[in-house]
């Protein structure tokens, strides 16, 4: 088609997207028509089992590309994609049914929580196909966007909205970033694809020794460390994953970190030079490690500390694009063998992170925030099977068995960092799960304490805007509870057949 | 499926099976119960492992691996990770796969007449079946991923058992077993990367030898795996978290730790880390002979000044096991086989040792050596097992621990040169402080006049206990009397691998 003013569209490889996009319009109508809040959860939620299906679907065939000048396309819709919107729209799914006890509370206006909702996954679905740094950012910014209101959302609560404003900020200054460094990338080489972008850089060596290009690169790389929340970048999450909503921070923590991180891994994989790149990588991904595993080891919240392990847990992510910056890494296996490693230790992270908040919704009463990890002691006694769930979970992100998922996932990292010869970054990832393990038991070892004697303590914190509820009292919801079951015998499943999720990675 | 293989699967399949039925039981006794069954059919399933061994020792050849297992499993699971379900057993796992199953159904057996404080009967039993599996893995991996999993499953389980079942200061005691251990298994992984990602294969039959590892790979690996076990085993100055586990740990939990999970350690060593990295092992053999001798006087030196009963076994261990490394450290034929019957021996003598700490700890609330003295006047049977038991580590001849211990010494002067010598000189001193320290807490404990505590005990010894001691002494004696036992299975493979040492 190239020399046509007018492109050809296909039209199944927008199918998810499409699907996304309409879940959104569809709970908007269905809030505005029917108004029910049944309904409209409802919409949203069979919305997003129709994108992650379609996604899937089209994902199962060929890759298929659309919007192309020439060879260089906008939007490939192929293996790698189909996996990040059948994730992006589970986790969708599964927030939706944390929501549930949240949403009956009456505080914050369902059809509008649904609607941003699946405004965001559309963001996430079509973020994996993005083939161009515009659709890129525009991905990212159409996942992220959302999320600023639903922080936010939370009638009445002053934590909720000073996080929503931390969040907006941090995150407006990173995307201006990114878009900064996009435009003098395109300044540079005239390109936009990134495949384009980077067969450029690759042919003309003396581009990649402007000092432009290394401002460009440092900018969209850093512009994107934001949204993943890597040191020195990650001031923002704690604060506002303990301010938002539970189900949200369970969104911002798993499918808000995926968009970052695969945003990351397409400009790193096909745009931008790895012998400038991989350094950059390697010294994020100690730093957010190191200073996320340690700084957890003091949190006295339960959110903010899931906050900081998840930090940490970026720094996992990121760990294996460390092994880029030595020439060893960057031979053709070895980097194929890091990407895969990067995407299989998302998605272990993802489902074991979402099991965890479920767990942590489930085990608080209906309408509150985390609490403290004091409030959790002797959770096991009440709610053995929950309690369960959720140090099953929590084991898992500290990489030890019974959670096989978060071991393998751990072991995935390794491999692939020593395969591209950068033993050192394994030692330094194998040292930090010590560090991680100390507290990841410790917030296990809580559930199955002792409970205390006296009433729960009033001072539930200072971000506790909820009247101190009894300690029975925890949420009674349903969808709730399946969330937790489904997410952790996914895990459980993947823990034992881990060969499944890495040959989709792979592809 | 032959038989073989059938029973190596089942010796896993049924503590894991085991436990999750142990965890679904309601009534608490009898969920013990069925762990104690469990238990059973465990041993019952390891024992007969050793009949219709394919070859044996005879089949031992120039062109042969230099591991020939006698059954073996051996399935696809995760061939992204380079990770296969290979299990297989021969002389050098199965005697210690026998006393796993052994000391876990002992464990089972105790609690079914006692469960500590802390927590249920039946939670208790499953973890130790989970253990058991951990172990048990370990123990029959051929597959280097597969033995770093099996080598993790053990942690977590064994954590909860200390810091639920434990004593007053179990919390802290369970945190640092935990992060130390986990510390060396981390190191473990690093290592098996670098071997997996050098030979492109994590099959420890292919792998044994070195053959297909550079020196450098072998060095690096060597190192990495060697502190990953000498934490485990544990190998002075790395075993500070054993003295707090130990003594903060139920008595089952100490008897498992002690008995079993420690030879995790020295098995690795020998199985593992000499056998996949020899060029890497002969380097670093001195250092390592010089920390086990080391471990050796320092563990004796400190359990001279022990005033507490518990406390003064646990470190007593790391003296034990500084014989073993040492005898592993000469990497002779007579050095490993004086390892492998060392750790048979620790495991068997220190359980009961173990055992009957915990006998005086519940009777009399204390384990203080000033407050306990008299044993022998008020309850003879349990003074006399202790004395036979504490005779019995200090390796007198005919008794299970002398073997281990002489034959490390007499490796080490095998060996020669001015270093070994020495090495072998100060072992045998250090084997004479052993006697010391185990002569000094008899006379404290059972010589004397009785305590106040002391004084209120009754002669009697529960069915219960006496079911849980009995096969340990009597093991004692038979591993003492004929050593054959375990040196006869062992031969073969040990001869083999030495054979790739050169």
């Amino acid at each position: 088609m190239t020399g046509s003013v007018v492109q050809s569209v296909d039209n199944v490889a927008l199918l998810p997207a499409y699907l996304a996009a309409g879940t959104a319009v569809l709970v908007l109508l269905a809030d505005l028509l029917v108004a029910r809040a049944r309904v409209t959860v409802a919409t949203a939620a069979l919305g997003a089992v129709a994108t992650a299906a379609g996604a899937a679907l089209v994902g199962a065939g060929d890759e298929r590309r659309t919007f192309c000048v020439g060879p260089d396309c906008s939007y490939v819709f192929g293996g790698r994609a189909a996996l990040v919107a059948v994730v992006v729209a589970l986790l969708t799914l599964g927030v939706l049914g944390l929501s549930g006890p949240l949403l009956r509370a009456g505080r914050s206006p369902v059809g509008e929580y649904c609607f941003l909702l699946a405004c965001s996954m559309t963001g996430g679905v079509v973020l994996g196909a993005a083939g161009d740094l515009i659709t890129l950012i525009v991905a990212v910014e159409t996942l992220t966007l959302p999320l600023y209101v639903l922080v936010g959302l939370r009638r009445g609560s002053l934590a909720s909205a000073e996080a929503a404003v931390t969040f907006f900020v941090v995150s407006v200054v990173a995307t201006t970033l990114t878009l900064l460094g996009a435009a003098l990338l395109y300044a540079v080489t005239g390109g936009l694809h990134l495949d384009r972008i980077g067969a450029l850089l690759a042919e003309r060596p003396e581009l990649r020794d402007l000092p432009l290009t290394t401002v460009a690169v440092a900018l969209v790389v850093l512009g994107l460390a934001f949204k993943v929340a890597a040191v020195p970048f990650h001031a923002w999450a704690p604060a506002t994953y303990d301010g938002a909503p539970l189900p949200v921070a369970a969104y911002l923590s798993t499918a808000s970190k995926l968009g970052g991180v695969v945003a990351l891994l397409a400009v790193v994989q096909r745009a931008l030079p790895a012998d400038v790149t991989g350094p950059v990588l390697a010294g994020l991904a100690v730093l957010t490690m190191t200073v996320g595993n340690l700084v957890a080891l003091r949190q006295r919240r339960t959110v903010r500390l899931l906050a900081w392990s998840s930090v940490a847990q970026a720094g996992y992510i990121l760990a294996p694009l460390g092994a880029l910056a030595l020439a060893s890494g960057r031979a053709d296996d070895a980097r194929s063998a890091v990407y895969a490693a990067a995407v299989a230790y998302a998605v272990f992270f993802v489902v074991l992170e979402l099991a965890a908040f479920a767990g942590v919704v489930a085990l608080r009463p209906a309408d509150a925030d985390g609490g403290t990890v004091g409030d959790l002691r002797g959770a096991a006694r009440r709610h053995p099977w929950r309690a369960a769930g959720l140090g099953l979970a929590l084991v898992g992100l500290a990489g030890l068995p019974p959670g096989l998922a978060g071991l393998f996932a751990k072991v995935t990292v390794v491999r692939s960092l020593l395969g591209g010869g950068a033993g050192w970054l394994a030692v330094v990832v194998a040292v930090n799960a010590v560090i991680g393990l100390a507290y990841y038991l410790r917030l296990t070892a809580t559930l199955w304490a002792e409970p205390v004697a006296s009433v729960e303590p009033a001072a539930a914190g200072a971000g506790g805007d909820v009247g101190s509820p009894a300690v029975g009292s925890v949420v009674r919801a349903r969808t709730v509870g399946a969330v937790l079951a489904v997410t952790t015998a996914v895990a459980v499943v993947i823990g034992l057949a881990p060969q499944l999720l890495l040959d989709v990675a792979a592809r | 499926m032959r038989l073989g293989e059938f029973l190596l699967v089942a010796v896993l399949a049924v503590p894991a099976l085991g436990a999750v039925a142990v965890a679904a039981i309601r009534p608490d006794r009898v969920a013990r119960m069925v762990g104690t069954v469990v238990a059973a059919l465990t041993l019952l399933a390891a024992l007969p492992l050793v009949a219709d061994r394919d070859g044996g020792w005879f089949g031992y050849g120039a062109t042969a691996p230099a591991v020939r297992p006698w059954h073996q499993v051996d399935l696809a699971w995760v061939p992204g990770l380079d990770l296969r379900f290979h299990l297989g057993v021969d002389g050098i796992s199965w005697p210690l796969v026998v006393l796993t199953a052994l000391l876990t159904l002992l464990c089972c057996g105790y609690t079914l007449w006692r469960v500590p404080e802390g927590g249920s009967g039946r939670a208790l039993v499953a973890l130790l079946l989970v253990v058991e599996v951990g172990i048990l893995g370990t123990f029959l991996a051929l597959d280097l991923v597969l033995f770093f999993v099996f080598f993790e499953v053990v942690l977590l389980p064994m954590y909860a058992v200390i810091a639920f079942w434990g004593g007053p200061d179990r919390r802290r005691a369970a945190r640092k077993f935990a992060l130390y251990t986990l510390f060396g298994s981390v190191l473990l992984l690093v290592g098996v990367y670098v071997v997996v990602a050098a030979a492109g294969t994590a099959d420890i039959v292919a792998l044994t030898g070195g053959a297909e590892l550079s020196r450098g790979t072998q060095l690096a690996a060597f190192t990495l795996l060697a502190l990953a076990f000498a934490v485990k085993s544990p190998l002075w100055p790395l075993h500070s978290w054993l003295p707090d586990a130990h003594s903060q740990a139920p008595t089952v939990g100490s008897v498992v730790l002690a008995g079993v999970l420690l030879k995790m350690g020295t098995y690795g060593l020998i199985r593992v880390a000499v056998g996949i990295a020899p060029e890497g092992a002969r380097w670093a053999a001195p250092v390592l002979g010089v920390l086990a001798v080391a471990a050796i006087v320092v563990g004796s030196l400190v359990c001279l000044a022990q005033t507490e009963l518990k406390r003064l076994i646990a470190y007593s261990s790391v003296g034990h096991m500084g014989f073993v490394l040492l005898g592993v450290a000469t990497l002779t034929t007579t050095g490993i086989q004086a390892a492998l019957i060392g750790n048979v021996a620790h495991g068997v003598i220190t359980g009961l040792l173990f055992f009957l700490a915990g006998a005086v700890k519940d009777r009399t609330g204390t384990g203080e050596l000033a407050d306990l003295s008299g044993l022998r006047e008020t309850a003879p049977r349990l003074a006399g097992l202790l004395g036979f038991a504490a005779v019995a580590s200090l390796g007198l001849p005919g008794l299970a621990g002398f073997w281990g211990e002489a034959f490390a010494v007499v490796a080490a002067v095998e060996v020669g040169g001015p270093l070994w010598t020495t090495l072998a000189v100060l072992a045998a001193f250090g084997g004479a402080l052993t006697a010391a320290y185990f002569l000094r807490l008899l006379r404290r404990v059972t010589h004397g006049r009785p305590s106040p505590v002391v004084g209120r005990l009754t002669p009697g010894l529960a069915g219960a206990e006496l079911a849980a001691w009995v096969p340990l002494v009597l093991l004692a004696l038979a591993v003492g009397l004929v050593p054959t036992l375990v040196l006869g299975v062992a031969e073969g493979p040990v001869d083999a691998l030495v054979e790739v040492l050169r």
